[in-house]
């Protein structure tokens, strides 16, 4: 397989003092070649067996891996050859992005074991918990995910502020970024409620008292997030629309944007 | 705008100081027929009826009389009376036998109608050689992206999903008794990245440390890029840049760590070595 990405390492000529001691690396290229060899190896990975005209690794096939599929709205075929070392980027726009897939799939999945009512949410989440299988594990990833991609998002803006990579072409990009961070804020805040339970309610009577000192419209505001005077089951309904819904959908726009931006304004790092 | 050579504009400026001198003598010569308020009705009425106006008509039925009768100078003719519009035009056919033309049957051009070189042709425009020249892209060292970034992109999805399963197999999200009005916890914390927010409550009123200051600290954030108008990207020309958001973050990090685990009872400050760091993970 490592032959197959074009990562292989050559073939490492080993001095004959340290022949009885092999490196673990060495081991490995050993063990990819057997299994290339092997008649399981052979069979699977025949040309065409899983691709039809099979894949041989040229610089024409490279090009197609992205140009033919979707990652082709990612990346370019080609980039420049600083832009791929990690200790510029540290992947952290990307790792958000990932986070944000993980957490789409562990929130699918909890919300099939989730009621969003006052009577009803403690306790689908104790029973997540406690009687489904893998409940337990997909909330804590779900939640510490969550906290994750506060973080990475805001170490990315720092890793972009430090590059001085928001100055032009890139600076709406920038400004689009400062919208996804207000917008994954948002997101996370609307989830602590979810669960119903004293740390969520009083951490969303915090936050929401503080809103409602916002100049002019400040009771407006409060009264619509948390649908009538006090939190309560309305609350509960609307938090979980937004949590579920909107945001997710209004991200996703932003996102869908701030990539192509990326892309058009010169690329995932470096200077133009 | 590129720049227009020296002795062209000087050239550009003679020939056209020849053409009013010109222009001037050919209206002195038909001064009954288009004198300057005849041209000025004749075009407003033209403008009122869409027609042509009446000098210009009379000056073709002029130039068509004149070619007639020259016959075969009339390139010539056309080239040396010219410096109207329609007489250029119709003489430029003949434009480039023109000054030969001019030549053999004896009749001299105007001073100011040939350049240096006997050329007759008019400076429309100078263009950078740059910019037509140079259109070869310089080469950059590129890699493909697969597998090259691809490759590393995977690795660091594994790494995290590989961190967040083993971290979320040991530590369990926090879920405290059910929700419950009449009992308020102490303290009651916002989520820990609100809590530099809440820690500015202790020290401002509530619209300032709530709202305004955040909302600022956003506004100014997103106006970054246009407000720093410095174009280096190298650190050592960014002191200032770099000083500001540094202490930006600082402040932040040092808010919220101050909310998150110093703050206890009544929302005190305590050591938590004393207290214990229990709830470094209810958050």
């Amino acid at each position: 397989m490592a032959r197959l990405f074009g990562l292989g390492r050559g073939g490492g000529s080993a001095s004959d003092e340290t022949k009885e001691r092999k490196t673990p690396g060495e081991r490995l290229s050993e063990g990819v070649t057997k299994f290339q060899g092997s008649q399981f190896a052979t069979s699977v990975f025949r040309p065409g067996s899983i691709f039809r005209k099979g894949y041989t690794d040229s610089p024409r096939n490279r090009s197609y891996v992205i140009m033919n599929s979707v990652m082709y709205h990612l990346h370019p075929v080609k980039v420049k050859r600083h832009a791929v070392k990690v200790s510029y980027t540290l992947c952290l726009g990307g790792l958000s992005f990932f986070l944000f897939i993980i957490l789409t799939v562990t929130g699918i999945f909890l919300m099939f074991f989730y009621q969003p009512s006052a009577a009803n949410a403690w306790g689908d989440i104790r029973s997540l918990q406690t009687a489904v299988t893998f409940g337990l594990l997909v909330r804590n990833m779900h939640r510490w995910a969550a906290h994750l991609m506060v973080l990475s998002v805001f170490l990315h803006m720092a890793r972009v502020f430090y590059h001085g990579a928001y100055k032009p072409p890139r600076e709406f990009n920038w400004v689009i970024g400062i919208i996804l961070l207000l917008l994954t804020l948002l997101l996370s805040f609307t989830g602590y409620l979810l669960p119903w339970d004293q740390l969520s309610l009083w951490a969303v009577t915090v936050g929401t008292n503080m809103m409602g000192y916002t100049p002019v419209f400040g009771s407006q505001i409060q009264y619509v997030l948390i649908g009538g005077a006090t939190i309560g089951n309305a609350t509960l309904l609307r938090w979980y629309v937004l949590h579920v819904l909107m945001f997710p959908f209004v991200i996703v726009i932003f996102m869908a944007v701030h990539f192509w931006r990326v892309r058009k304004d010169g690329g995932i790092s470096g200077p133009l | 705008m590129a720049e227009v050579p020296e002795h062209l504009l000087k050239r550009a400026a003679e020939r056209k100081a020849a053409l009013e001198a010109q222009k001037a003598a050919a209206a002195a010569e038909a001064a009954p027929a288009t004198s300057d308020a005849d041209v000025a009705a004749s075009n407003a009425e033209a403008e009122k009826t869409g027609k042509i106006p009446a000098h210009l008509l009379a000056r073709s039925a002029e130039a068509k009389a004149k070619a007639a009768a020259g016959g075969p100078d009339a390139g010539a003719a056309g080239a040396s009376s010219g410096g109207t519009a329609t007489a250029t035009a119709t003489a430029s056919p003949a434009a480039t036998g023109g000054a030969a033309a001019a030549r053999t049957a004896g009749v001299q051009p105007g001073p100011g109608l040939v350049g240096p070189a006997g050329h007759t042709q008019r400076l429309l425009t100078v263009v950078k050689a740059g910019s037509i020249q140079d259109v070869k892209a310089t080469p950059t060292d590129k890699v493909n992206v697969w597998p090259h970034l691809l490759v590393i992109e995977f690795v660091a999805c594994l790494a995290t999903l590989a961190f967040l399963l083993v971290f979320s197999t040991f530590v369990n999200a926090p879920l405290l008794g059910q929700a419950n009005f009449n009992l308020t916890p102490n303290p009651s914390k916002a989520p820990w990245y609100f809590l530099g927010l809440q820690e500015l409550l202790t020290m401002f009123h509530p619209e300032v440390a709530g709202v305004m200051l955040p909302g600022m600290g956003l506004i100014g954030l997103g106006m970054a890029p246009y407000v720093d108008k410095n174009p280096s990207h190298k650190p050592e020309d960014r002191k200032v840049a770099i000083c500001m958001f540094t202490f930006f973050m600082m402040f932040w990090a040092i808010l919220v760590i101050i909310g998150s685990i110093f703050r206890g009872e009544g929302q005190n400050f305590v050591l938590p070595w004393r207290q214990g760091v229990h709830a470094i993970f209810d958050l």
